[in-house]
């Protein structure tokens, strides 16, 4: 691809890293194998019934000793770096802090803006590379027309990782190579085999890398104690949307929009989870049909495809990882916000997730859903 | 590509004449040194001449050397040997894990532990030794030259200090054998580490030497070799290699050859802090080994150092790497008084028997444009340099 040029890969123990590592090495690059050793999993082993030992999560001992594996397979150089406290500070904290405050965090979507574009750019840079690889399904590319990089859809749309890349910038986006962006995740597993790989059949991961087994709320209370504070008390009333108070409930992060299971109160109707208030420590609940909204608003946006939203655009848009991309006009509705505009209502619009743009195949950019 | 190794302290490569020492002990002299017959005997030989060696070295006698499989074995053994339940230990800071960890372990058994704290030049000062006494106190340990920073301990004050109070001292030498000269009556100590791999014998290799008279319990229960102390069939040929690895480092020793490890030390460290700027060394003014120099670089990470000077053929290294392979701040520095940044800014030169010349003129023609490139990419540093 680009001989001479040394590349590093972010290689996290899974198939789709080591495969890119594996196939760029064939292509004859100078490749370096990267791990970022990002959160210590024994850390809160046991405590608030968190689990005691912890496999096969993003930077494990396990999955560290595949990726070392596979890059000594390949023949290349394979360094661990040490984020630890980077990635507390600008991505656990904040996860935290968010679903304290009510709202669903995005925490792949943080670690995507300042780890793995933006510290481990910085490393690979430092230590020679000018560009990282990673596995992720998306592709770039560089667009003469309006001289910009350019972030897509990958050719696998339902390994689409490109919802937790809308963050990145123009300077980011040059220096990265997404390898895996025209392949389904079959064909990645068949290449892998190819190149004699023993994890090809590994699992994927799907939880957030830091919180085994999916249990945020565990994870909260664990990492509040090991901070030596308290849970704060969130506790409040459930309401309706007509400001009824039909309950209490025990905390705000305990809730998600959308959410109908823990709720603790039964009526004749399906009550799902509305709005939930930060700052008067409510949970809004009510039907199904107050559920869907026509309109979002996002801020902290980054534009890629364009350097500035000056007038309406017609887009699609992707309010959570798992959705199809919906239909909308978008403009700006104040100084780094963006207003959304869908042509039909859509469900459980959540604050604190991501409301992504795309023109097509093409990421024209997301915010931050308020 | 042309390596450069200057990571001794981590580990040394076994020299010719120590290997060629240990050949006959793979093929043709492979006797387990208790069996009563001829090939039991030729390597019982080879062992206890090994053992004479290292007694020479320690400046001890024969009988009072145990040979164990390294570093960690070895203050293991002492630490948890030397106490019994209840008794109150006092140790450093800056001790290697292996000492500290097997201290903190002791809680587990009820003992208390005194971690003595460092100056800023990476020293324990005795009359902190004294001030922690106990009535309960039963064993001081404190290494006599710092992995790290090569830094050497007050020992022989220590030692004095617990012979006054009947406390027994056992000190971790892995890092000052071979380095500089060791007399274990001059220390005063009861009991004191070496690892092999330090010393240019293979990885897996070590001794405690344990004061005639002194009380030790076992960690391995079986057999009787090493009068009991440490049951399990010799491994002879790393102990013969042990054994002349110490040969070849007394006579270095009474060579003077540590005097021109120090210049070529010095050489490298001066030349460094002329040619970047912003560094500094680590217990700088401080007495050390000969071969260690620790240098801080700020405003760049030591790690992206580490590897950037890997990846063009210079091995060094920094702190400590945990079980994941990534490197953790050094609990040393940060003992010293550094900030986590400073400590992370830091790397550790450390030169070995076979280093030349020619080595430290390679480390001094890529450390200052290495160091360059990633203070121009350190935004740390741009913003500095732009206020001031």
């Amino acid at each position: 691809m680009l001989n001479n040029e040394t590349i590093a890969v972010a290689m996290s123990g899974g198939v789709d890293s080591s495969t890119v590592a594996a196939m760029l090495r064939a292509e004859g690059d100078n490749v370096i194998g990267l791990t970022m050793q990002l959160w210590n999993q024994r850390r809160l082993a046991g405590r608030e019934g968190m689990p005691e030992s912890v496999q096969g999560r993003c930077c494990s001992l396990d999955d560290v000793y595949d990726a070392r594996r596979v890059a000594q397979q390949i023949g290349i150089p394979y360094y661990v770096v040490n984020h630890e406290e980077r990635f507390e500070r600008d991505v656990v904290l904040p996860f935290v802090q968010e679903y304290l405050s009510g709202r669903t965090p995005i925490p792949c979507s943080l670690c995507n803006n300042h780890l793995k574009f933006n510290q481990l750019l910085l490393v690979a840079q430092q230590i020679g590379a000018e560009r990282i690889a990673t596995g992720h399904y998306a592709r770039v590319a560089y667009d003469e027309g309006s001289s910009r990089w350019q972030l897509k859809r990958p050719a696998d749309l339902s390994k689409d990782q490109t919802y937790f890349l809308f963050g990145l910038t123009q300077e980011q986006l040059s220096r990265t190579l997404f390898p895996l962006g025209d392949m389904t995740k079959p064909q990645v597993r068949e290449l892998a085999r190819q190149h004699g790989l023993a994890l090809a059949e590994k699992p994927d991961s799907q939880e957030i890398c830091f919180v085994p087994g999916g249990d945020y709320k565990r994870f909260i209370d664990a990492y509040l104690a090991e901070q030596g504070e308290a849970l704060p008390d969130t506790a409040g009333e459930l309401v309706t949307t007509s400001g009824e108070v039909i309950g209490e409930h025990t905390g705000i992060h305990n809730f998600t929009v959308g959410q109908r299971k823990g709720l603790g109160v039964a009526t004749g109707s399906p009550l799902y989870v509305i709005q939930i208030s930060g700052a008067n420590k409510q949970v809004i609940v009510g039907g199904d049909e107050h559920l869907y909204s026509r309109t979002l608003r996002a801020k902290r946006v980054n534009l890629i495809s364009v350097a500035d939203l000056q007038e309406p655009m017609r887009v699609t848009v992707k309010i959570r990882h798992r959705h199809e991309p919906a239909a909308a006009v978008i403009e700006r509705s104040g100084d780094d916000e963006i207003l959304v505009t869908f042509d039909e209502p859509q469900r459980a619009i959540t604050p604190g997730q991501a409301a992504v743009f795309y023109g097509g195949e093409v990421v024209v950019g997301g915010g931050w859903i308020v | 590509m042309h390596r450069v190794y200057l990571d001794n302290n981590a580990t040394t490569p076994i020299l010719p004449e120590v290997f060629d020492a240990m050949r006959p002990y793979f093929g043709e002299r492979f006797g387990n040194a208790s069996s009563i017959h001829h090939h039991g005997q030729e390597t019982r030989a080879a062992v206890e001449n090994a053992r004479d060696a290292v007694a020479e070295l320690l400046g001890c006698s024969a009988t009072e050397v145990v040979f164990t499989s390294g570093g960690t074995e070895g203050d293991n053994l002492a630490i948890s040997g030397l106490i019994a339940r209840g008794d109150h230990v006092i140790t450093s800071s800056i001790e290697h894990h292996a000492a500290l960890h097997a201290c903190t372990h002791l809680q587990e058994l009820g003992c208390e532990v005194t971690v003595l704290p460092v100056d800023g030049r990476c020293r324990v000062d005795p009359g902190d030794v004294r001030r922690a006494l106990r009535p309960t106190t039963r064993l001081i340990s404190v290494m006599m030259a710092n992995n790290e920073t090569g830094v050497l301990q007050p020992v022989e004050e220590i030692g004095k200090i617990a012979a006054e109070a009947g406390v027994l001292f056992h000190t971790d030498a892995v890092q000052a054998a071979g380095k500089v000269p060791i007399d274990v009556k001059r220390i005063g100590c009861h009991a004191l580490t070496i690892s092999g791999h330090k010393i240019h014998a293979p990885q897996g290799t070590g001794a405690l030497f344990v004061k005639k008279g002194t009380q030790l319990r076992p960690m391995f229960h079986g057999g009787r070799h090493e009068r009991s102390r440490r049951p399990g069939t010799e491994n002879v040929p790393g102990i013969v290699a042990l054994g002349q690895a110490a040969r070849v480092a007394s006579a270095a020793l009474a060579r003077g050859d540590d005097h021109k490890m120090a210049a070529m030390r010095d050489r490298l460290q001066t030349g460094i802090l002329a040619h970047v700027d912003e560094a500094h060394v680590n217990g700088d003014g401080a007495e050390r080994v000969p071969n260690t120099a620790n240098i801080r670089f700020d405003h760049i990470e030591g790690e992206a150092l580490v590897i950037a000077l890997d990846l063009k053929g210079l091995a060094v290294s920094t702190g400590a790497a945990c079980s994941s392979g990534a490197i953790e701040p050094s609990h040393v520095l940060v003992a010293m008084g550094l900030s986590s940044d400073q400590a992370r800014s830091s790397i550790r030169f450390s030169l070995g028997k076979q280093t030349v010349e020619e080595d430290i003129d390679f480390a001094l023609g890529l450390l200052p444009e290495t160091v360059a490139h990633l203070r121009a990419l350190s935004p740390r540093y741009r913003k500095q340099t732009v206020s001031s």
